[in-house]
């Protein structure tokens, strides 16, 4: 296991990057995620209009791969429209799952394919992909 | 006197590597390694000796019952409980403290009632209660801790009264490795009418242990935190409550007489054992404290204090890490050490040691309300044992010194 390919300068500073936490003025949906085994904790808020995802933003508290993967995941769904933030969610879980390994497919996941290793963690991969979990369920709630 | 180096070799598993290093194990309260002689014993029954106990007439089957009867013995005079029917065989300390909850909680306790706990329980010891609590009406009460994170003397005064049935209190914290006055405690609860629950699952394994000098009315832990096998675990009870309790599981081995519409159960202990018991688990548990008594937990404690003594200081020169339970007032601190990174997240510290071979654990301990009271989400924990060495403490420092380089602070 190569620590510098999980822990990367990126992931470091996404980890502790505050732009994507805070609290929405209007959220239309808001959705909690938890790692009831390490004590990750998100909840994330959505502004949806017209199918389309106007707004993200979240809170909460969590290690390093959790966080930076949170905040990732806002950037990537930010203004995108209800399905395909449907469809990255796929391809993220699909990434670390082992599942979708074309890189070319995987493009569209931009800084988050960062997160690729983290498949060789076992003890970590609920990290990575608890923030992709809870929009799944919060687009779905919807 | 053999020096800790040799007796590492009794334990075949600290041999190994993790993640191409030398294993340096310091998760020894979440559970132990187990020696050669444990693993023999276990082999031992199921190779040689394994049939159902107390079922067959067959000379297989009397010895399968005399080794989990000597397992009896051998558990009642390592704790000095009066008479081996007083200990009930369970899988772990959590099956126990439930099985007071059950039978003896919901058959004493009323409505308007109150239950005292510590706010340095394990779950184990706090959520069966908190069930209890729930379903008669009675109320949960909290002892606080002190700033050195010792019980709060003032608590243990003044939320034991006349309404107290029930006190639990651990004997020792996972997570702050302070040993609680658990014979002060028992005094005061006695003293208004109440009984005692200890959990023993930190402290049976590091320290002797007298449930009669402590005068605890029930006292449970785990055999797999004491070098024995997982899924056996001890209860201990006064005979007087125990024989006055309903069971808690029923079904087969504790019954007297079965008819369509009654049945009348069995004396003690199998009154509490229903089903087929862990046998094999019971031969290592004895092999366990063969073990340990003849180590001595004179050594043991001396061993733990001399690597608390090593470690502490220089934890202590590192601005980044923090302490928990370190800065005891009494001499009352066990091997356990709770700390953080600063800025770095536990789960982060414990996977950056996992790379360099050192097993931590990290989280909340399975003690969330104590997490919460100390303003934690979580933490990480080493725990020592008797194997443990003073090269483990400076593989583990050292991996704590890179934590923060590999999280780009
Ligand atoms: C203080 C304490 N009580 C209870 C338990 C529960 O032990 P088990 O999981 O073996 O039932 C533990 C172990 O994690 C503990 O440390
Ligand atoms: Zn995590």
């Amino acid at each position: 296991m190569n620590l510098e390919s999980i822990y990367t300068e990126l992931i470091a500073e996404q980890s502790r990057n505050t732009a994507n936490k805070h609290h929405l003025v209007a959220p239309t949906v808001t959705s909690q995620g938890h790692n009831p085994s390490c004590g990750d904790e998100i909840t994330l808020e959505l502004e949806i209009a017209d199918g389309k995802i106007k707004d993200a933003s979240f809170t909460g508290v969590g290690c390093a791969i959790s966080q930076a993967s949170t905040s990732m995941m806002i950037d990537l769904i930010k203004g995108e429209s209800v399905e395909k933030a449907k469809h990255l969610a796929e391809l993220f879980i699909g990434m670390i799952k082992r599942e979708i390994t074309d890189d070319e497919a995987l493009e569209e996941l931009d800084e988050a394919i960062a997160l690729k290793n983290i498949s060789n963690m076992p003890a970590r991969v609920k990290c990575a992909v608890l923030s992709w979990h809870t929009l799944d369920s919060a687009l779905k709630e919807k | 006197m053999r020096e800790v180096k040799d007796f590492h070799g009794d334990f075949p598993l600290l041999a190994n590597t993790m993640n191409g290093k030398p294993l340096v194990y310091l998760d020894n309260g979440a559970t132990t390694q187990k020696p050669e002689s444990v693993i023999q014993a276990m082999c031992g029954y199921y190779g040689g000796c394994n049939a159902n106990p107390h079922r067959g007439a067959y000379a297989l089957s009397v010895q399968a019952t005399d080794i989990y009867e000597n397992a009896r013995v051998r558990t009642q005079k390592f704790i000095n409980a009066p008479k081996p029917s007083e200990i009930i065989f369970t899988k772990n300390a959590t099956e126990s403290l439930n099985l007071i909850a059950y039978s003896y909680g919901l058959t004493n306790v009323k409505a308007g009632d109150e239950i005292v706990i510590t706010i340095a329980e394990h779950h184990s010891n706090l959520v069966p209660w908190q069930q209890v609590a729930q379903a008669k009406g009675a109320v949960l009460k909290y002892i606080y801790l002190e700033d050195d994170g010792n019980l709060s003397q003032q608590d243990i005064e003044e939320k034991i009264t006349e309404k107290t049935k029930i006190v639990a209190v651990t004997q020792v914290s996972n997570v702050l490795g302070l040993v609680n006055p658990v014979t002060e405690i028992a005094k005061k609860a006695h003293s208004v009418g109440a009984i005692i629950v200890v959990d023993g699952s930190q402290s049976v394994p590091h320290m002797a242990v007298d449930v009669q000098a402590m005068d605890a009315d029930f006292f449970a832990f785990s055999g797999h935190k004491l070098l024995s096998p997982m899924g056996i675990g001890v209860l201990y009870g006064k005979e007087k409550l125990l024989d006055a309790m309903p069971p808690f599981l029923t079904g087969g081995d504790m019954i007297e007489y079965v008819t369509e519409q009654h049945t009348d159960f069995a004396e003690l202990p199998a009154k509490f054992e229903a089903g087929t018991q862990n046998v094999g688990g019971a031969a290592g548990l004895t092999a366990a404290i063969d073990y340990l008594e003849n180590f001595t937990f004179e050594r043991i404690e001396s061993i733990e204090k001399e690597l608390l003594d090593y470690a502490l200081p220089q934890l202590r020169e590192l601005p980044y890490i923090e302490l928990y339970g370190c800065d005891t007032r009494k001499d009352n601190k066990t091997g356990i050490i709770t700390f953080n990174v600063k800025d770095v997240h536990p789960h982060d510290v414990s996977t950056i040691l996992d790379t360099e071979g050192v097993a931590v654990r990290a989280g909340h301990h399975c003690a969330q309300p104590l997490m919460k009271y100390l303003q934690q989400n979580a933490t990480c924990r080493a725990s020592f044992y008797l194997y443990n060495t003073k090269k483990d403490i400076d593989c583990w420092i050292a991996a704590l010194k890179k934590v923060r380089t590999v999280m780009h602070l």
